[in-house]
């Protein structure tokens, strides 16, 4: 699977690393996150509730954050584990660049996504797989911009 | 008595009552009072190491009774999964078999593979406790591809190179002779896809303990279970044979891929004296996809050396076959004895050289699916004879029948260690050209042209070794168990007959036509005569249903002790009328003095042995019950040819089956509607294969093609009305003269569809399955 996008957010740069590299802010845009913890230096523990077509299960995730040049990119290693509905494992790499926007500074986010599945999320869920990953992503993003807002 | 009910009339099925308004009785059905139910765990990965099954909080799961891995199998004595027919590779040495646990215990090697049981109250339990057994994979790179499988990493311990085996079959110098003497040599290089089996019933289990008697039941979705008893009792030491019965009752298709042993009833029946409490499983669908045996997944190179005037000289075949991750309960014989023996078809090939190597991959176990090696053998020849006709120029239909074995030529000894009995192979031909009007395919091309559409026809001319097998035969190549059948006749008191056969229906309607059988033989009513199978307990042993063998060789032994009925009768009616034994002669349910007047029926001869009066005992025993048991002296040859006459949309590459003719000669027929119902089956299975059908696993071992999203099973608008018929050469050596007919839709048709479809195309290969878009691109020459 590989997957790439983009989106732009009303923020300064600094602000949006800030927020991506908060375990709460992530929790609450990720849907279906259950929980999201620091486990160490860069790495985390989450559990995800998501339903990829027939799949449906609670998926236990490790993430580690590699390369990290702040305030402007990291690369996400990301192991997905989710019992009988079949694993994940994966990196994205995500970048920060500076953009002017009509109201001050702006950051435009692109994220590129290198991964594969297995088990039963292989078995059934392979062709729609590329379509829940991007609905996740963009749910992300819906409710990461209007974070800064309300939090 | 050719009777309305008798050997020859379509009666419609006993089995139907039940069957279409609900009251068959499956597996699934079944139900013991405390029974629990069994959830497997299975890899997500095609190929790790278990580094450890943390089964902690599974057994701490409301509802778990238990949870099972490999090691408690192994501290069990538990034994491997066996697979049954030694193959010896071209150096003389024995094909090399990993081990197989019922659950894995040190690694997984397909997606799919159990490595972990959970024995829970209720279905729900047991789901909820397999989502929480933790287990610590270490993943390696599996092996998927089968052209360089050989080469990749070794994925057993003891199976250097991933080969099972290398094994040659027929003579290499007479065939590089035969090449070197042709005027034209065909190539062609095909892929005989793989295939997901899918029987409409999944497979499911009941395992029983009795712990008073300590015995074991395992009520199973099984084509053999006296197989499957010998196989847990004597190999996989589940129990003692005496100990453990094995009942398979109404099962809902086979096509091979119930006949072998698997981890899950193992492991069902097993665990069931371990909780001490009955144990249910049945497969979901999508287990069905991942562990299921699949079928098929050669890769092929074949020549055929040809005269100018088109006569064959000499065929070469070389073959990769994929075992999958184990060798399954029969897997070995199928690209070896049941295909290479398979390449001379129905012609006078005088050399012909087989070579097949047979590698392991981390895929699904691969064996027996519907024709078995048959099919995979008919699409290399009648791939090769079409290229062949093509580029010489020479009609298909005219170059198959100059190099037909001929009616005199029987019995014919092929170059690849088989003697055909009989055949007349232009008879069937020219009346499926008659059917299809071949003179017309001309015009009929031409109207297809104009309207935008490409037209094709092809041929297959297939032959298939079936009604297995003479035990002497297969035990000298290697097989691990005779191959004969028993066949049982009880005769009631009151006079109706109760059957008992080791054939096993799933689908072929032994109730009916050894009923048929019963009925014509010893003139009792049809619903008088009682089919039994399917039981360890109520037969001795046999070896059950596949290779289109249960009429030919079931049948057989029915026969064989009909007739010893009928001896006993006579002795019996002559004490009754005071004649003598040989003067006593039967004939439609009634035994006659000869030239006399004098007669008793056999009502009255069935009550008599059982309310005996005056029996002289020491030369005749009281009751009227018989037993054979029947061992062919040959296989049988069913042979035919399919003709399909394809329609294609260039723009669209979607291929319309316009016609399709098979006719078939089975030899004798008991029922002639059951056996077109048997044809029509196969022949959707084999057009499947052709245009539908394809079981792919991506270059990680995941199997994509893991439900019914992405696996296209044919449906009925994708099919043409059938034309459906048979021509009749006896066959030499079973009472009935038949020879089977489960298979042969299976076998021929693959080959003639793509013979059509390349014929339409004007191309000279297309893979298989030929999708629309495969079309499409070989019709633009990509």
């Amino acid at each position: 699977m590989e997957q790439a996008g983009e989106s732009r957010i009303g923020q300064p740069r600094d602000r949006v690393w800030r927020a991506l590299n908060d375990p709460e802010v992530l929790a609450r845009c990720l849907d279906g996150c259950k929980s999201m913890t620091a486990v160490g230096d860069g790495e985390y523990e989450a559990e995800v509730g998501a339903k990829v077509g027939p799949v449906k299960a609670t998926f236990k995730a490790a993430i580690s954050l590699n390369d990290v040049v702040e305030p402007e990119s990291y690369r996400l290693e990301v192991e997905v584990k989710g019992g009988a509905a079949g694993f994940a494992k994966g990196s994205a790499s995500v970048n920060l660049e500076e953009v002017a926007g009509d109201d001050g500074d702006e950051t435009l986010l692109t994220y590129r996504i290198n991964g594969n599945i297995g088990g039963k999320l292989a078995q059934i869920g392979s062709r729609l797989v590329d379509v829940a990953a991007r609905k996740m992503a963009a749910r992300f993003f819906e409710r990461f911009k209007v974070d800064f807002d309300t939090a | 008595m050719a009777s309305e009910t008798g050997i020859g009339a379509s009666v419609k099925r006993k089995e139907d009552a039940r069957f279409i308004t609900g009251a068959g009785n499956y597996t699934d059905d079944i139900n013991a009072a405390g029974q629990t139910y069994a959830v497997f765990v299975r890899s997500p990965y095609a190929r790790a190491k278990i580094n450890g099954v943390d089964t902690a909080a599974a057994a701490a799961t409301d509802g778990v009774v238990a949870v099972f891995t490999g090691a408690d199998l192994a501290a069990d004595e538990i034994g491997d999964l066996p697979c049954g027919w030694l193959v010896k590779s071209k150096d003389g040495s024995d094909m090399v078999a990993p081990p197989h646990p019922p659950i894995a215990t040190q690694a997984v090697n397909y997606v799919g593979e159990p490595y972990a049981v959970v024995i829970g109250e209720t279905l729900e339990a047991a789901r909820n406790g397999a989502e929480a057994v933790d287990a610590d994979f270490e993943e390696l790179p599996a092996v998927v591809d089968l052209s360089t499988a050989a080469s990749a990493d070794q994925i057993h311990e003891s199976v250097p190179n991933n080969q099972a085996y290398d094994w040659e079959l027929g003579d290499k110098a007479a065939t590089d002779a035969a090449f070197d003497s042709a005027d034209h040599v065909a190539t062609v290089d095909i892929v005989n896809n793989r295939l997901i089996p899918n029987a409409i019933e999944p497979r499911a289990a009941l395992g029983e303990y009795d712990a008073a008697a300590g015995t074991y039941t395992l009520h199973t979705t099984s084509q053999n279970p006296h197989l499957e008893r010998l196989v847990l009792a004597a190999f996989v030491n589940v129990a003692p044979e005496a100990r453990l019965r094995v009942i398979s009752p109404d099962v809902g298709g086979g096509f091979g891929s119930k006949i072998f042993v698997y981890a899950e009833e193992t492991a069902v029946i097993w665990a069931a004296g371990k909780v001490r409490r009955p144990v249910k499983w049945r497969a979901e669908r999508s287990e069905s996809f991942l562990a299921d045996c699949h079928g098929r997944d050669h890769v092929t190179t074949a020549q055929l050396a040809l005269a100018q005037d088109g006569k064959f000289l000499g065929l070469r075949v070389k073959t990769k076959a994929n075992m999958g991750a184990y060798l399954s309960t029969f897997a070995s014989s199928v690209p070896t004895y049941l295909y290479g023996t398979l390449m001379a078809g129905q012609y006078t090939t005088p050399a012909i050289y087989v070579e097949v190597q047979s590698l392991y991959t981390n895929t699904a176990p691969v064996d027996a699916y519907r024709g078995a090696g048959r099919p995979e053998a008919t699409y290399v020849v009648e791939r090769c004879v079409e290229t062949a006709a093509r580029e010489m120029g020479i009609d298909p239909a005219e170059i198959r029948r100059r190099n037909f074995i001929q009616p005199g030529d029987f019995p014919y000894d092929t170059p690849v260690a088989l003697t055909y009995d009989t055949g007349d192979y232009e008879a069937s031909l020219d009346k499926a050209l008659e059917h299809i009007d071949y003179a017309g395919f001309g015009t009929r091309r031409a109207a297809s042209e104009s309207a935008g559409k490409k037209r094709g026809i092809g041929f297959s001319c297939y032959i298939e070794a079936c009604g297995l097998a003479p035990s002497q035969v297969a035990i000298s190549l290697g097989a691990g168990v005779g191959l004969f059948e028993v066949g049982e006749v009880r005769v009631d008191v009151t006079g109706s007959v109760t059957v008992v056969t080791g054939s096993h229906s799933h689908g072929q309607s032994h109730e009916t036509t050894f009923a048929q059988i019963i009925s014509d033989k010893l003139g009792v009513p049809f619903e008088n005569v009682t089919v039994l199978h399917g039981d360890t307990g109520r037969s001795d042993y046999a070896l059950g249903t596949y290779g289109s063998r249960s009429l030919a060789v079931g049948g057989s032994a029915i026969i064989k002790a009909t007739d010893k009925i009928i001896a006993k009768g006579k002795k019996i009616a002559a004490h009754m009328l005071e004649a003598e034994e040989d003067q006593m002669e039967f004939a439609d349910g009634t035994f006659t003095v000869a030239d006399s007047n004098q007669s008793i029926t056999f009502g009255e001869v069935a009550f008599s042995a059982y309310v005996p009066q005056n029996f002289p005992l020491e030369d005749l025993e009281p009751g009227l019950s018989e037993k054979a048991f029947y061992d062919p002296p040959n296989f049988t040859y069913p042979a035919g040819a399919h003709i399909c006459e394809v329609e294609v949309d260039p723009d669209t590459g979607v291929v319309d089956i316009v016609d399709f003719v098979a006719v078939d000669d089975f030899g004798h027929i008991v029922n002639p509607m059951i056996v077109e119902g048997q044809v029509h089956g196969g022949l959707a299975q084999g057009i499947g294969q052709a245009l539908f059908e394809h079981g792919v696993y991506d270059d990680t071992g995941q199997l994509v093609s893991g439900s019914y999203m992405d696996y296209t099973m044919p449906r009925a608008d994708d099919l043409p009305s059938f034309t459906v018929d048979t021509t009749v050469t006896p066959c030499t050596h079973n009472p009935l003269g038949v020879k089977g007919c489960g298979e042969a839709g299976a076998i021929g048709s693959t080959a003639a569809v793509m013979n059509a479809v390349t014929d339409a195309l004007g191309v000279a290969s297309v893979p298989m399955p030929a999708t629309p878009e495969t079309v499409w691109r070989a019709g633009r020459g990509e």
